[in-house]
């Protein structure tokens, strides 16, 4: 579990993250969510120390991260995979290699393990055969795979994606989304995931932060989001006219009525999805 | 951003570096990686470069020297001099400040931007450790070597066209070259290639590592990188010069 409590953070005059708290809870999808220039990516970049804070605290299982000496950071570190919104491949390396890389660099194991464990992962993602492919070869979705592949290599506790959607297209969005979803099932690791990929939140969103010009505005679970009364939140959620049409879908389905006077007829006949 | 706080990061990047590796083998693998590229792959420039400058000093030393009372061989000696205390060190290091420098600048740049020392640090690795120092140590390593390759070749370059075009016999100018010859050149020539190796790696790695934004800041990093370590080249180049050679 990661705590966070009231962290801030400014970047000259300008504040990025006002006194936001929050808990991360184990063997969860955590969604931070957000407009961009919202502050989520500054606050991922906090939690994972690429940023220091300029007030507050991080506690990663109860331990204070900001103010621990580098060798404790670096073992908090060891615990943590990242997939980055660009994935972060390294170019020269082929698939194989990169996945490879956090246990060439952390482990004494032979030769024969490394590849074996690398091979396990590259099954669990779905890359089977790509080991010798250099990332330039790979699509975006292989490419966030290989990614993720390389982050779950070493057993993380703790799991950060940074907008592992951006880029893709929904039907491989929602392959990552289900697989950072079964990861963080399968493993029990505390995943945070930023997005703005609102078939995410409603995919694997056990647990939603929204933020707002670096405010913390609201906090909920995927089926909260459908009933929030929330404005900021509701205007960007449901943004297009094709998303309120389905959060009324789903408010019919689940109480039998609506919260606002939108003509029931437009709605249905909209063809709004029902799940 | 004014000179001291830029000379400041630059401190503190260097004294990042100074960290226990992660991983020893990992650190020795990524050392004699950079020794490749930076040795073996500037040695092609080096050579070609190295033998024209031997050659073309040859022949205009030998335009200027008009005078029947010096002897053919005071040709040699200039060549061999003028390399070894300038040519050699200075000439190929600028040189390889384009080369190697906007190598670095650009690769650490471009891990900067695709977040791939991001990636690193996340996974507990001092990126300072690990992608800066080997190439500091490579550098220093391998470019007084490239600088003594170039001594032998400016010299032979200079013996090849004063005798292919007829200045002066072989036996010249080996005689030359070995008349008043002062061995304290080459520990000059040498400690100029030291101090040179460790601006072209470490400018370059600075400004690389430092760079935000996309791929028109890696280019300006890598443009701006070449042109401040020549300037510090030239001006260590000095510095050296009035310090040693009294």
């Amino acid at each position: 579990m990661i705590e966070v409590r009231n962290i801030k953070k400014s970047f000259n005059s300008n504040i990025i993250l006002n006194d936001v708290s929050a808990a991360l809870d184990t063997g969860m999808c955590n969604l931070i969510i957000g407009a961009s220039g919202s502050g989520k990516t500054v606050f991922m970049k906090c939690l994972v120390g690429l940023f220091q804070p300029d007030n507050g605290q991080i506690l990663y299982d109860g331990k204070e991260f900001l103010t621990m000496g580098p060798d404790e950071r670096k073992e908090i570190r060891k615990q943590i995979g990242m997939l980055f919104q660009g994935s972060a491949l390294f170019d020269s390396l082929t698939v194989e290699k990169n996945v490879m890389f956090p246990l060439n660099m952390f482990t004494n194991d032979t030769t024969a393990e490394k590849l074996k464990r690398v091979n396990e992962v590259l099954e669990r993602v779905n890359l089977v055969g790509a080991n010798k492919k250099f990332p330039a070869e790979l699509s975006g979705g292989m490419k966030k795979r290989v990614g993720i592949a390389r982050a779950i290599v070493l057993n993380p506790r703790y799991l950060f994606c940074d907008e592992p959607n951006s880029g893709l297209d929904p039907q491989t969005s929602l392959v990552i989304d289900r697989l950072i979803h079964e990861i963080t099932k399968e493993y029990n690791i505390t995943t945070v995931v930023n997005t703005h990929d609102m078939n995410s939140v409603m995919e694997i969103g056990d647990h939603i932060i929204y933020m707002h010009k670096g405010l913390k505005e609201w906090e909920g679970t995927k089926k909260e989001i459908i009933f929030s009364k929330n404005d900021l939140l509701n205007e960007f959620i449901f943004a297009s006219e094709f998303l309120k049409d389905a959060k009324d879908m789903r408010m019919l389905e689940a109480t039998g009525k609506i919260d606002n006077d939108r003509n029931m007829e437009d709605i249905i006949n909209n063809d709004a999805p029902l799940s | 951003m004014n000179f001291f706080t830029e000379f400041g990061r630059y401190l503190l990047l260097l004294k990042g570096m100074f960290s226990r590796p992660e991983n020893g083998k990992m650190y020795w693998k990524e050392f004699m990686h950079q020794c490749s590229e930076i040795g073996i792959g500037s040695l092609g420039i080096v050579v070609i470069i190295s033998f024209f400058m031997g050659a073309v000093s040859a022949l205009q030393t030998a335009y200027q020297l008009t005078s029947p009372v010096l002897p053919k061989s005071t040709i040699a000696q200039i060549v061999r001099d003028t390399v070894i205390l300038e040519f050699a060190p200075t000439l190929v290091c600028i040189v390889l400040a384009g080369v190697v420098g906007s190598k670095i600048a650009s690769e650490l740049g471009n891990m900067r931007v695709s977040e791939q020392i991001d990636a690193l640090e996340i996974m507990g690795i001092n990126t300072k450790t690990y992608l800066v120092l080997p190439k500091i140590l490579a550098a220093l390593m391998m470019i007084p070597l490239l600088i003594v390759i170039s001594m032998g070749l400016g010299i032979w370059g200079g013996r090849v066209a004063g005798v292919t075009t007829g200045i002066l016999s072989p036996n010249h100018y080996d005689r030359g070259l070995l008349e008043n010859f002062v061995p304290y050149n080459v520990f000059f020539a040498l400690v100029k290639g030291y101090t040179f190796s460790f601006i072209i790696s470490s400018i370059p790695a600075f400004y690389g590592y430092h760079v935000q934004g996309g791929a028109l800041e890696i280019g300006r990093a890598s443009t701006k990188a070449v042109v401040v370590s020549c300037v510090a080249i030239l001006f260590a180049d000095y510095l050296l010069a009035s310090l040693l050679l009294q």
